[in-house]
Formats: structure tokens, sequence, C-alpha cells
């Protein structure tokens, strides 16, 4: 298990642990956290709706991918550290990690 | 008007299936959708795509899949509307409802349908305050007609290739065209995004870089475009026009004011039979939700199954439903 911190649209700062042996995107994690991410395309980075922003632990995420990178330059809203929460595996490299909520949350 | 026994909107691979469903109850079909063919998804994102967990195919190309199917409903004689978009539902007094599209098309039917999966892809906006009261009066998220635009002041915002194709078009037509991006290079394709710079630099077009759209003003109508740039400095641009081209999101649309019950964008549904809190309206697929939800194919195949058998007491008020299989009853074609 890691943990890392995901700061909601409010500004509210919460610890999520996660397993880091199976596989799961940080959308996945999100979504089974209660966190209002929709991820209505389930994970294919095709909405944007998982769009978060990194303030830390960006070194551990990996590249992204053309399909990810073509949905970020379309956003209206967009920050250096974008990504999208669904093209990011959950691995030990994200322990201590910070990820602030950026996409549409309704 | 179009009249049918049952209404699918979205003609994806749930929809699909769905008629086939139907038509072993003797329940004809006629379906929407707004891409211009059938598939969804399936067609319209990932064709080439292999899919491994439909039962009985190892391995299928999505649109192997999507035309496997269009073979397999072809016996129940589906009718379709492509390429327009479900915009009004009517309920009339026998509770039977009418469906009119975008374009108008009117469907007369016992039942609805909603396999409509992620939505519809409309336009992404960007986060302007007062945007909506502009909308339709400067400010429009796709170019119909260009015409529209000759000789006029317009602002285009974006870094996609749709910014860029628009750019580059409109430069030829409007009186003066600004195209404004928070970066300093573009995605887009090698080719356009060289012609807009080559463009700018011969001064056929302003070219705004690593600048964000803050403000849009106007008296009744769009006058006014305000930028911010990196060093956050305010710039004013006269404008007639701002066409935001920030790609497209999938959006639940017209549906969502239907009365349905909604939740996180997906229609809340009773797993006995998928049916929506409204009488007569179902719905199945990815756009439904119910405690223990999965979003696959094979699970909108069983709704599907579930649904229809449901739905043939308001096709068919005076009989009795008797299930059977294909293997006894094979398929009887309309």
């Amino acid at each position: 298990m890691i943990k890392f911190t995901i700061e909601d649209h409010d500004g509210n700062r919460q610890e999520v642990e996660a397993p880091d042996d199976m596989g799961l995107s940080l959308m996945e994690i999100l979504k089974a956290s209660e966190y209002p991410v929709l991820a209505t395309c389930g994970g294919m980075a095709l909405c944007a709706t998982c769009h978060v922003e990194v303030f830390d632990g960006q070194d551990g995420l990996g590249d992204a991918t053309d399909a990810e990178l073509d949905q970020l330059e379309n956003l209206p809203e967009y920050f250096p550290t974008s990504r999208l929460a669904c093209q990011i595996r959950i691995s030990d490299m994200l322990e201590g990690a910070v990820f602030k909520l950026r996409g549409e949350d309704n | 008007m179009i009249t049918t026994d049952i209404c699918i909107i979205g003609a994806g691979p749930v929809g699909l299936f769905a008629v086939f469903e139907a038509g072993l109850l003797k329940m004809r079909c006629h379906l929407i959708d707004y891409l211009p063919q059938v598939g969804g998804q399936l067609s319209e994102i990932y064709p080439q795509k292999p899919i491994y967990d439909i039962p009985g195919y190892p391995e299928v190309k999505a649109q192997e899949l999507v035309d496997n199917l269009m073979d397999q409903i072809k016996p129940f004689k589906p009718t379709f509307t492509l390429g327009e978009r479900v915009d009004h539902l009517a309920k009339q007094e026998d509770g039977s409802f009418i469906i009119t599209t975008n374009d108008k098309t009117q469907v007369h039917a016992q039942v609805i349908v909603i396999a409509g999966g992620l939505g519809v892809f409309e336009p992404r906006k960007p986060a302007l305050e007062n945007l909506e009261a502009f909308e339709g009066k400067g400010v429009t998220y796709m170019v119909k007609n260009p015409e529209t635009f000759r000789d006029k002041n317009v602002v285009l915002a974006g870094g996609g290739d749709s910014a860029l194709d628009w750019t580059i078009y409109l430069a030829k037509i409007a009186k003066r065209v600004t195209l404004v991006h928070r970066n300093e290079t573009f995605r887009g394709a090698p080719d356009s995004a060289a012609k807009v710079f080559d463009l700018a630099s011969n001064g056929k077009i302003d070219l705004i870089l690593s600048a964000n759209l803050k403000e849009i003003s106007g008296n009744g109508k769009l006058e006014t475009v305000t930028l911010e740039t990196k060093n956050k400095e305010e710039l004013n641009l006269e404008a007639d026009y701002l066409i935001p081209l920030f790609g497209l999101s999938p959006k639940l649309g017209p549906i969502a004011d239907w009365g349905l019950n909604i939740d996180k964008s997906a229609i809340e549904v009773d797993t006995r039979d998928y049916s929506t809190g409204v009488d007569r309206i179902y719905a199945i697929g990815d756009i439904n939700t119910y405690p223990g939800k999965l979003k696959l194919i094979l699970c909108g195949f069983h709704e599907a199954a579930i649904m229809m058998h449901s739905a043939f007491k308001y096709v068919y008020p005076d009989q009795k439903l008797s299930f059977k299989y294909t293997t006894v009853n094979g398929v009887n074609a309309f």
C-alpha cells in the first residue's frame, strides 16, 4: 500500500491509501474514495473529467501518451502539471504525491 | 411521422442488440443516434481495437462486432435516424410518446429505451463569467456557415486541429482573425501550425500565444474579449465573434431534462427491468447506473433482454408473454 494526498475542489486535503500492486489507475482510486470524479469515458482518455493538477510527485508519473496530451491540450483550463488521473498507474513511485482535482464535478 | 413500437436512443452495441431482443417478442424498433453511423463508441472511437470480453468471441474487433450485430438484427428490419440528436419528448394521452430531434424528425413510440452510452459529445466551454449570456450573441462553439463571419472581427481560442483549421479558413473571409492559445506551440497537425505562423508573420492574422480568455463583455451582443497574458497583463480585443474551440466532451444532453433520476451523469434504474422512474422509459448500457453496475457491453446485452420482456406489456397490453428459446422457436423475421 502507498499513501498520497488529494486536494478537492474546495481546497480540502486528505490522505488516501491505495494498493500499488493491482494495476489500478488514480482515477479508479478517486472514484472508489467517493471523490466527485465523473470518469464518463471509463478510462480511455476521452472525456478529461478526471483532470488533476500534480502538486508534488511528478517524477513518478511516467510520460503522458499522445491521446492524453491531445485531451489536455484541448481543455479550457490547464496547468503546467495537468494530467488525466485515468492515465496514471498507481505504483510505489507515487508515495507522498499530491494531486488537486480539476475536472468537471457535475 | 415515424411510427414504431420501441424507439431506441443510441445505436451503439447495446441499442443494436436490444432490437434483436425486441424482435423475438415481435416488437419493432426505430433507432436514433447523433453520430452519422451506427456502432456508437465502437465505430467512432476504436473501430480497430480488439475486444476480449464478448462471450463466445476470444477476440473481436470493435467494428466487426458492430457489423455482426447489424447482421443479427436484420430479420427484424430496424429503421434508423442518424446524425440527429433527440431533443424533445412529449407524452401522449394514451401513455405513448412523440420524440422530436434537432432536425425536427418525429417518432411516435409506445416505449422509449435510452441506450445512449457516454451521451452526446458537446463542445467544452471555457470558464468565463456570463459566457452563456453571449451564446448566440457573438459566442459560438462551431462554424456552421462561414459566411456569418464575413468582414467581422473574429477571435478564436484553442490549440487543437479545429482551432488551426478554422483560423486558416476564416483568415480569408473575416475582417480580422485573432487566434488565442495558452501555449507557445501547437500539438495540432504540423502543416496547419506552420501555416498559422506564416499568416501571423505576414500580418494576415493576429496570433496571441501564452494567453488565456479572461472576460467577455458587450451591450446586448459581444463587443470585447479580454485576455490575460503570461505576465498577467490584460489585453482587450474588439470582437464581433468569439469561437472557443476546446474539443468535445460527453454529456447527457437534453435527456437530462426529462425528469429522470440522474446520478453523476448516469440514469438510475430499477434492476428488475432497467426501468427509469418514468413509466415506459427504460435505460440500458453505459448510460444507466445501479448498485453493482459494470460498464460492460455484455452487461448491456443482459439488460436489453430483461428490459424488452418488461416493455412487452406496453406494446401488447392484451397478450400474455411467454418466454421462448431461439433454439426452440428460431428467429422469425418480420
